[in-house]
């Protein structure tokens, strides 16, 4: 055994150059490999569960994903308005244990505002079982002040502090010149909650009903609310209104009632199960990330058998003196399998880095995307799996090297060469 | 059945190749050659007459085509190829004409693997036996660190490793100019007796034949090399 190390040992610092590229292309297939599996039950995980502590949403008649992407995940546009007339419904309906009404439509430096009620901060979680938190020396808006309470996210991203004031912009996307008149307070930064609210800022919805150049149009005509001091209920509108329920059958009774019997509002319920849906209709996207991946492994596969198999004949020599010197057959073979496994084991070792490195960098654009925060050191069974089958496919490419060694003729090969 | 009284006996050894015409050339046509423990005997020979061949059937390295070749005891024709690669760990030194040292090793793993491949590793034996080569502060240096005289030293230590009841060596000076080849031969020679191991070289060099007292001429012991001889090979 002290041999085979020995020769083996011997064999990775005869051909360090080779043995280097093949490992680090063993290490991209393997970090790849390993990349690909974790992201996708991370994101899957993330998206269709982890996100938020809301149990449907309600919005106008469209696309339940148009919704859940809109109102959770503070991604794409509003499929449109709900009457007040239906916010208030909902709150009253005995099955809803709380509900909330979000508006849309301002953002601050491309960071969405959402004009929300007070009692998101206190009927609703940041997340599942985690209460909603304001930093030391903050707290939540007064719904009826121009108060807002930024995410973690865009509070480092932008500057903003406790005692800040900021204009928003008119829309959802940034547009320098779009700017509204009305200077908002930050009164407060939430604890980060690893999820989109982090990328939000929050300020009373009245503040949105009442901002510049905003018309509701509940009634089905134009009224601007900045001119009055008391907005009428049949003008207000909402964009969505999340809600609580008092148990999953409540769920199901609305959304019969909603969206299969009803004609002028959508229920996304479950959230989760409507971002199951897109994962699902995105399947074959994984597959083709899969495939890609295993191919990489493949190549890098056939690159250890290749630098192996290049240097035999150079090794012909030593391998006959080695069994000149008493060395079996299957012990020169089983050494030129054990250097091609530990080629492989030192691609796999450093496929964690390539692993980490790929993680971190996506899970840094899904968080500056979507504020859906994805563990890079989070257990995943590939991580275990991946490098051993790394190695045992190293050595699977060691076998004809491996071969070539075994019938390497030693009398041939002892012959002077000069 | 008593032990044998030789480290090494060869009776009726027959070896061939076949040339690439297809014809078959005899090699080796011994009839009967012995030599005791701790015997140094000389085999000499031009090239040819079969002197590597012959090491090498002896070694187990080749196999013969008929006929006993018994080292320490045993006859290396009822071995199989993996008893013979250990019988020749463990029983046999050789010292080859270009050294063949393993190039990507240190002096001490070239003379360490020697004895791993035999009874096992024996690093303090290793260590003595390149300080009595005169290489013991030149242990961790790599072939090429080494002169050639220093490599023949290391070779030596080698075939000594693994406490071998015979030594071969092949034209061991073959690549040394004389004064060299006269110290190394005496570092062969004595080093041998010093542990306790037969040798048998073989040399066409007159200076290194004349240092044995028991000279074989290799083309009257090999009557196939005689053959060959006598056809004018060279």
């Amino acid at each position: 055994m002290r041999a085979l190390l020995l020769m083996v040992r011997r064999g990775l610092a005869q051909h360090k150059l080779s043995s280097s590229i093949t490992a680090g292309s063993l290490a991209l297939a393997c970090g790849l490999v390993m990349a690909v599996f974790a992201l996708r039950e991370q994101s899957y995980a993330a998206f269709t569960g982890g996100s938020t502590a809301f149990d449907a949403v309600l919005g106008a008649r469209g696309s339940q994903l148009q919704l859940v992407l809109n109102t959770v995940f503070h991604l794409e546009t509003s499929p449109g308005n709900l009457p007040w007339s239906l916010v208030q419904a909902i709150e009253r309906d005995p099955r809803v244990k709380a509900a909330v009404p979000y508006a849309v439509g301002d953002n601050y430096k491309g960071f969405r505002i959402v004009g929300t009620g007070a009692n998101l901060f206190s009927d609703f979680e940041a997340r599942k079982g985690d209460p909603w938190r304001v930093q030391p020396g903050g707290r939540f808006f007064e719904p009826t002040l121009r108060e807002a309470v930024i995410g973690d996210f865009v509070a480092r991203r932008t500057g903003l502090r406790v005692g800040s004031r900021f204009q928003p912009y008119h829309g959802l996307t940034y547009v320098e010149s779009a700017k509204h008149e009305e200077q908002y307070l930050v009164v407060g930064i939430l604890e980060p909650t690893r999820t989109p609210a982090d990328r939000a800022i929050w300020i009373p919805i009245e503040g949105i009903f009442r901002m510049g150049g905003h018309v509701l149009r509940g009634t089905g005509e134009a009224f601007d609310a900045s001119k009055v001091a008391e907005i009428p209920d049949e003008a207000k509108e909402a964009s969505s209104v999340m809600l609580k329920l008092k148990s999953p059958q409540a769920g199901f009774t609305l959304d019969a009632e909603i969206n299969k019997q009803g004609k002028v509002a959508t229920l996304a319920f479950p959230i989760g199960g409507v971002m199951a849906e897109l994962f699902d209709k995105l399947g074959w996207m994984n597959r083709v990330l899969e495939a890609v991946a295993y191919l990489t492994v493949l190549v890098a596969a056939g690159s250890v058998m290749a630098s192996l198999y290049n240097t035999m004949n150079e090794r012909r020599r030593s391998l006959a003196i080695l069994r000149a010197l008493g060395a079996r057959r299957t012990t020169i073979s089983a050494a030129i399998v054990l250097e091609a496994s530990a080629i492989a084991a030192l691609g796999a070792l450093l496929g964690f880095a390539v692993y980490v490195a790929i993680l971190s960098g996506a899970a840094e654009l899904v968080r500056a995307r979507t504020g859906v925060v994805l563990d890079a050191w989070a257990w995943h069974p590939a991580l275990v799996a991946a490098p051993l089958g790394i190695i045992a496919l190293g050595a699977l490419a060691g076998l004809l090297p491996a071969l070539s060694a075994y019938r390497t003729d030693v009398a041939r090969n002892l012959q002077p060469t000069s | 059945m008593s032990p044998s009284p030789h480290v090494l006996h060869l009776a009726g050894l027959r070896k061939s190749f076949r040339s690439p015409d297809g014809s078959v050339q005899p090699i080796l046509d011994i009839d009967s050659f012995a030599l005791a423990p701790g015997e140094q005997v000389a085999l000499a020979g031009a090239s040819g007459t079969g002197k590597t061949t012959l090491l090498h059937v002896i070694a187990g390295i080749l196999t013969a085509d008929s006929g006993v070749i018994e080292l320490a005891g045993t006859d290396l024709a009822r071995l199989s190829e993996a008893a013979r690669d250990r019988h020749r760990a463990l029983h046999l030194g050789y010292v080859f004409q270009t050294f063949l040292l393993l190039q990507g090793y240190s002096a001490l793993e070239n003379v360490l693997l020697a004895q791993m491949f035999g009874a096992g590793a024996d690093e303090r034996r290793a260590r003595e036996l390149l300080d009595r080569v005169g290489l013991g502060d030149r242990i961790h240096h790599r072939p090429a660190q080494l002169s050639v005289g220093q490599q023949q030293r290391v070779a030596v230590a080698r075939a000594l490793a693994g406490k071998p009841s015979l030594v071969l060596a092949d034209e061991p000076t073959g690549s040394l100019d004389p004064t060299r080849a006269r110290d190394a031969l005496a570092l062969l020679c004595d080093a041998c007796r010093e542990q306790g191991a037969a040798l048998l070289v073989v040399s066409h060099d007159r200076d290194v034949l004349a240092r044995f007292e028991r000279v074989h001429d290799l083309a009257e012991l090999n009557r196939a090399g005689r053959a060959v001889t006598a056809g004018g090979s060279a």
